[in-house]
């Protein structure tokens, strides 16, 4: 293999497994957006969309497509639960009470997933009935891949035009920006934060169903992929949708260049040096709230 | 009148009481009357990372109870098991042994599930002077030999041999390793690096992937630019059979060998098509079916595949046959020498032509495995299930 293909096969690996941490660090943004809390348990959004979508449509035969849309529908409404059931009795709390409570339900939604699915591990066929690899040269890039990122820029879009061009979506803009006086002109706070909750499952239920057919699937994946999500979604400065799916791509190019050029072992090693040293120069993160922007708050 | 009545009340009650009182001790009195049960100890990762092993041992050692009670136990006493959850972790490992021994005493145990987990157990059970039979794998458990140690898996170096010889056979000399950051493929990648120069052989690459990687093109991109003519994938958990999927993906036509970590079938059926022509080393029990009917270990793996199928409406896995090995080990001990632990040990070190799931076990007080590499058969994978491969 030439030295070009070998690189351009890196880029294929690193932008596959990019597109699905920027897509878990989505998930974050939103709640933190609407609530200013990290939400623990959006790694088992993603893990719920993959275990329901397999049940539909390995079990009940649903077809694929309905299977996504009742999945991300199914999952949704378990993100909008926990909101009613956990977040919203509430009165006033504490950042850090909000934050462990999504602690336990991460925990429970691991549980049931267990007693549910068990502990083994399951696949779903791909997305496009051919599975051979489309060949550049001597790189090939997974179909998969494309429907991963496809389905991504499409949710993006979305999400874009919901954040900038609906009236729900900018009040829940408004709500990130200035809670009390997103109040003061009529924006329904709590009503944002059931949405935010909905949102963030929904698109977690997404990335979790599209990267099944390459990375498997099962009870105990959600906390792996919400680390990474996590690390991609402060490098990419907590917020920022962009600065997510721009961040998911440096962490995971950093991870499959890392492999390729330096060592596997050392591989989330790198990913994570590369985080702390962006973070050491823009604390806020690559797209991030600077100071200026706190101290309007 | 009022207070009559009460007094009345309180007089049935009080012999109520008395009766149930007496009842009960006739209750206990006839369980004393029946012959006290054996226990035996079972410690598995039942739960957490490793549950792919702890639970069908669980299975095993249950349905193993069953079996020799339902046959009236071991001359007229009942076995009795008592199994903890280590879920694969060190610290609650000792917490269960120190519980079977202290507060159960039980007669022997049988597991953990993981090789760390056995190391951490160790030094307790060598102290206490307890019979530990461990169904995980790692060659540390048993060499240098514990006086009181077993263990029933086949060893890595073995499963490493095998591979090897049957390279040397096709001519394949150099090859690259790829291997899970676990402590399985930790020991298999020590194992493969030790190993090679023996037979000739050169590892021109060495890949690591951690277990919860979803994507091992990168790796698998560095060995295909080097000259390995087979890869070897090193491995037990379920990440594994994302490496044949990427093999595919990448075009990579040469051959692949896996551990037995990969005797599972649903981990060929995770791989799926990809999984076809995957050449491993591992116990007989996974191709019970296409074993020539003269060997000698075909009626138990038939019979404990058949029995256990049955029961848990699962397909078996190796790893339940280490429970099978390990509990019929200590079972023939007690009925052999009755529950003194000194004589079962030396029972079980002195056990010859055992014939088990795992191979046919031959102890001694030098040798605490009883197996050689024999009990590895080479298998493949053809339609989607294991066969055995065949000397061709």
């Amino acid at each position: 293999m030439s030295f070009f293909s070998q690189l351009l096969q890196y880029v294929f690996t690193g932008v596959a497994v990019g597109a699905i941490y920027g897509m878990v660090a989505l998930g974050f943004n939103i709640i933190y957006n609407a609530t200013g809390i990290i939400n623990l348990a959006q790694g088992e959004f993603v893990m719920l969309g993959g275990m329901v979508m397999i049940s539909l449509t390995t079990g009940l035969k649903v077809p694929m497509i309905l299977g996504f849309f009742i999945s991300v529908g199914i999952v949704t409404l378990i993100g909008a639960v926990i909101e009613r059931g956990a977040i919203h009795p509430l009165k006033n709390p504490s950042v850090m009470t909000l934050i462990i409570i999504t602690v336990a339900a991460s925990i429970l939604l691991k549980g049931g997933a267990m007693f549910i699915w068990g502990k083994q591990t399951y696949t779903l066929p791909a997305f496009s009935s051919s599975t051979k690899p489309i060949s550049f040269g001597e790189a090939s890039l997974n179909p998969q891949t494309i429907w991963i990122l496809g389905i991504m820029a499409a949710s993006m879009i979305v999400l874009a035009i919901f954040f900038n061009f609906t009236m729900t979506g900018k009040a829940m803009r408004a709500c990130a920006a200035n809670k009390l006086a997103a109040s003061l002109v009529g924006v329904n706070v709590k009503l944002m934060v059931l949405l935010s909750f909905a949102l963030s499952a929904a698109i977690g239920a997404v990335a979790g169903i599209i990267i099944t057919p390459v990375a498997l699937m099962d009870y105990d994946r959600g906390t792996m992929l919400a680390i990474k999500g996590f690390a991609t979604a402060v490098l990419g400065g907590l917020g920022s949708n962009i600065g997510a799916v721009i961040a998911g791509f440096i962490i995971g190019l950093m991870e499959s260049l890392g492999a390729g050029f330096i060592s596997s072992s050392y591989k989330d090693a790198i990913a994570l040096l590369v985080l702390l040293f962006v973070l050491f120069i823009r604390p806020g993160g690559i797209m991030g709230t600077t100071g200026e922007e706190k101290f309007k708050k | 009148m009022v207070g009559v009545r009460k007094n009345r009340l309180r007089v049935v009650g009080i012999f109520i009481f008395v009766m149930a009182f007496i009842l009960g001790q006739g209750v206990i009195f006839q369980g004393f009357a029946a012959k006290k049960p054996y226990k035996i100890g079972g410690i598995f990762a039942i739960t957490g990372g490793a549950s792919f092993l702890g639970e069908p041992e669980k299975n095993t050692a249950r349905m193993i109870e069953e079996m020799v009670n339902a046959r009236g136990g071991i001359y007229g006493h009942p076995l009795k098991l008592i199994i903890e959850d280590t879920a694969g972790d060190e610290t609650k490992a000792v917490n269960a042994v120190k519980k079977l021994i202290y507060r159960d005493h039980v007669l022997a145990i049988i597991g953990p599930s993981r090789s760390g987990t056995t190391m951490a157990v160790i030094p307790i059970v060598e102290k206490k002077g307890v019979l530990l039979v461990s169904c995980a794998a790692a060659e540390a458990i048993v060499s240098p030999v514990k006086k009181w140690v077993f263990k029933t898996p086949q060893k890595d170096s073995d499963a490493v041999r095998r591979i090897y010889e049957y390279m040397n056979k096709k001519g394949i000399s150099r090859i690259a390793i790829i291997t899970g950051t676990t402590g399985f493929g930790d020991q298999g990648r020590k194992k493969l690096k030790e190993l090679a120069p023996d037979y000739g052989i050169t590892i021109v690459a060495d890949e690591t992937y951690s277990p919860k990687d979803t994507d091992m093109t990168a790796q698998l991109t560095r060995i295909k630019a080097t000259d390995a003519q087979a890869v070897v994938n090193w491995s037990i958990v379920p990440a594994q059979s994302i490496v044949p999927k990427n093999m595919r993906q990448l075009k990579m036509n040469i051959p692949l060998f896996q551990s037995h970590g990969f005797g599972n079938i649903k981990y060929v059926e995770l791989a799926g098509e990809a999984a076809e022509g995957i050449i491993f080393p591992a116990g007989r029990l996974l191709a019970v079916d296409t074993l020539p009917d003269t060997n000698p270990q075909k009626d138990v793996l038939s019979f404990y595949k058949e029995e256990y199928e049955k029961r848990f409406k699962e397909s078996v896995s190796t790893f339940g046959g280490h429970a099978w090995d390990a509990l019929w080990l200590v079972v023939n001990a007690l009925e052999e020498t009755g529950p003194r632990p000194e004589a079962m040990r030396e029972n079980i070190e002195y056990t010859k032509e055992f014939v088990g799931t795992g191979g046919i076990f031959n102890f001694s007080p030098e040798d605490h495995s009883g197996l050689t590499k024999e009990a590895f058969e080479m298998l493949t994978v053809k339609g989607g299930k294991f066969v055995v491969l065949g000397e061709d």
